[in-house]
């Protein structure tokens, strides 16, 4: 745990810590509001907008590709919600249509485009490139005192970090009326809460966590974490406080128990090559879900038999 | 390029590209079919869960063959290890949905994403085994015709002919249960059996769709058929064969499409094909189409203008709304100076009478089922009978012509 810890490790695990929490935050309330499978589909449709990023501004850089991540998202709802309207189609088919129509336009687009010369294609999208983002400059410890290694600190963890900040006091600000709405959204449209303005923000909140991690750690990592901690948290608690506490403490364990598992478990096995950090925080969380579903407190519906 | 399109699309393009433009033709049908099934249940998206389930299965059977000495890239051992894993997903999205408090949308997300997570760890695994394969599992993800061998494109042709077979056969049974689950209970069908069909279909078309379209876009060949079908008709069956039709036709059309050019990926294609099948069906589509729903907006709003301007004219008032002063001047009920006609005053006349029949009838008649017809259109002919109408005309007197 010394200097090279600090180099190659330390980022990367911050990075996926940051990104587990920014999108279990969200998920908690897109799970109790039945709406789970909207970060699958902003998860989706982040590769079109970023594809379409590119090829306006030609360009692998951030502030684009984050503006046409989110925009495609936010068209993606759009394109959900008039599909469900007009055809009077439910909604989970209609953002099967929209999501997979919209991923299919990304892959297209990025086959026809000559993207060869960047980085830039679907398997990146898919799982990002968590191991790669090192600190080159850390000697130890030591350099998180020292300003000129810490200029050199990549840029995804000051970004992440920022995002991660701004939907923990989004959640914080809008704490009562989010709960409110969430729970009973009849009475919070009554007492004068707009909630389908704030509907609309929570699919946008997380479209953003969606598109800041995903630059970072890829969408696999995105879709876990908006639904496993807080599923998981779910069933640990009736109360919303304590399962969205909950849910960041498994968000962290999943980041940092797959980020070592990855990193270190093949070595301990005898095998010389590290696996996928962002496949290994999923199937952590996954395991942490299962779990969960075997042994924790809450885990029956209300009103159904013990143990059954 | 048009003339290899035409080729592709006469199946002059090879052998192997005619092979799989028919595989893809016949997994499309099969997909939008056994999709429509599916789509009655309002459970499309459990495809999602069970598409992104097969990845493990491929990554395991990979491994499990090159340990026993074989060729890991057999392509029906692949399709085997993944249907086996899918299976498992499905069980975990049921157990989950079922057993806990968890709904049904986050155990599909949960399952989709965990396993998804885990299958790209055992390909990181297989990237780096020392076995001297170039694995290409990648493939799977988006699917890949190029370079397809000529038994993979029978094993796909074959296998969505099966799926079209097990589909003909069971969709009596199947259509039944998806319309209507408590009467196909009273009538001895087994329900649980039949969706355990009809998630056996999904894992089939999922399964052979893995080469040819990708695990991430097979879902689409599953819900975008049914959803552009039900555009169209409000029957069951109906729905069934169109959804047929669309999948099979998106499946051929596309895979000729991108045999008949470089940088066109089928599965992508595919998936295009149909999603601008389903933009046309929700313009055009009659009933929930986009251009059928203006045109009924049209009717109604040129149906309220005539109404209330023969109402204004019964009453002598003055008519200031120009969509209101076409209306009635293109029937000819007023002339060019908004005066009305012969016509006009005794149409107006019978529209006042009306009204006035329908305010006494709305204060005897207080059941919904009479006072909750009346919306200022509906003529009261319509709705009650000659008799009661003479009595409610006895009430009121004889009508006042208009002046």
């Amino acid at each position: 745990m010394g200097a090279e810890f600090v180099q190659l490790s330390l980022t990367p695990l911050l990075i996926g810590i940051l990104a587990a929490i920014a999108c279990a935050l969200p998920g908690n309330f897109l799970i109790l509001r039945r709406q789970a499978l909207i970060g699958d589909a902003i998860s989706h449709v982040v590769l079109p907008g970023i594809v379409v990023a590119f090829l306006l501004t030609g360009i692998i850089s951030t502030w684009p590709m984050l503006l046409g991540a989110a925009g495609a998202a936010v068209v993606a709802v759009v394109l959900i919600e008039a599909i469900r309207r007009v055809g009077r189609i439910e909604p989970g088919a209609a953002m099967g249509v929209v999501f997979t129509s919209l991923f299919a336009a990304g892959v297209l687009l990025l086959e026809q485009s000559d993207t060869s010369g960047v980085h830039l294609d679907v398997e990146h999208a898919l799982y990002g490139n968590l191991e790669s983002l090192i600190w080159f400059s850390a000697e130890g410890w030591g350099s998180l005192a020292d300003p000129a290694a810490l200029a050199a600190l990549p840029p995804e963890l000051f970004r992440m970090a920022a995002a991660a900040v701004l939907i923990l006091a989004l959640t914080v600000i809008f704490w009562r009326p989010l709960k409110l709405s969430t729970f009973d959204e009849g009475f919070a449209g009554a007492v004068g809460i707009p909630t389908a303005a704030l509907s609309l923000g929570l699919v946008i909140t997380a479209a953003v966590a969606a598109v800041a991690a995903f630059d970072a750690v890829g969408s696999i990592i995105v879709i876990a974490m908006f639904i496993c901690p807080p599923a998981a948290a779910r069933l640990m608690t009736n109360r919303l406080e304590i399962q969205v506490l909950w849910s960041v403490v498994f968000a962290t364990l999943s980041a940092v128990l797959g980020y070592v598992l990855a990193g270190y478990g093949p070595l301990w096995l005898g095998a010389d090559n590290a696996v996928s950090a962002a496949g290994m925080i999923a199937t952590v969380s996954g395991l942490i879900l299962a779990l969960a579903c075997l042994f924790a407190p809450h885990r029956a519906r209300i009103g159904a038999p013990r143990g059954a | 390029m048009p003339g290899l399109l035409l080729d592709a699309l006469l199946l002059q393009a090879g052998y192997n590209a005619a092979l799989v433009a028919l595989g893809a033709a016949l997994l499309g049908m099969a997909a939008g079919s056994g999709g429509t099934f599916l789509f009655l249940r309002k459970r499309a998206l459990v495809s999602d869960a069970v598409a992104h389930a097969t990845l493990p299965g491929v990554g395991i059977a990979f491994m499990a063959m090159v340990a026993f000495g074989g060729d890991g890239r057999n392509l029906p051992g692949l399709l085997l290890g993944s249907a086996v894993s899918a299976g498992l997903g499905l069980l975990a999205v049921e157990w989950i949905a079922s057993r806990t408090r968890l709904a049904e949308d986050a155990a599909i997300g949960a399952v989709l994403s965990v396993f998804f997570g885990f299958g790209i760890v055992l390909l990181t695994i297989i990237q780096t085994m020392s076995s001297g394969y170039q694995a290409g599992l990648e493939s799977f993800l988006l699917g890949s015709t190029a370079g397809m061998l000529f038994q993979d494109a029978v094993v796909i042709a074959l296998g969505g002919a099966l799926a079209v077979a097990f589909v003909l056969l069971l969709r009596r049974p199947m259509t039944l249960v998806a319309f209507d689950a408590g009467f196909a209970t009273a009538s001895g069908i087994d329900v649980r059996r039949m969706d355990l069909a009809m998630m056996g279909l999904v894992m089939a078309v999922t399964v052979i769709g893995l080469k040819l379209v990708g695990l991430i876009l097979v879902v689409a060949m599953l819900i975008i058929p049914p959803v552009t079908a039900r555009l169209w008709t409000e029957r069951t069956d109906r729905v069934l064969l169109i959804a047929g039709a669309v999948g099979g036709f998106s499946g051929y059309l596309g895979a000729a499409l991108s045999a008949s050019a470089p940088n066109l990926p089928t599965g992508p294609i595919i998936v295009l094909v149909s999603f601008a099948l389903f933009l046309l069906s929700l313009l055009f589509a009659p009933g929930r189409g986009v251009l059928a729903a203006l045109v009924r907006h049209r009717r109604f709003q040129l149906r309220v203008h005539r109404r209330q301007g023969l109402l204004a004219l019964a009453h002598g008032e003055a008519i200031f709304d120009p969509l209101t002063l076409t209306v009635l001047r293109r029937e000819r009920l007023i002339r060019q100076d908004a005066v009305a006609t012969e016509e006009g005053r005794a149409l107006a006349a019978k529209t006042l009478r009306d009204e006035k029949r329908w305010a006494l009838a709305r204060q005897v008649y207080q059941d919904e089922a009479v006072s909750g017809r009346y919306d200022g259109l509906t003529p009261i002919e319509s709705v009650l009978t000659r008799d009661e109408i003479a009595e409610i005309d006895r009430q009121l007197g004889p009508p006042a012509p208009v002046a």
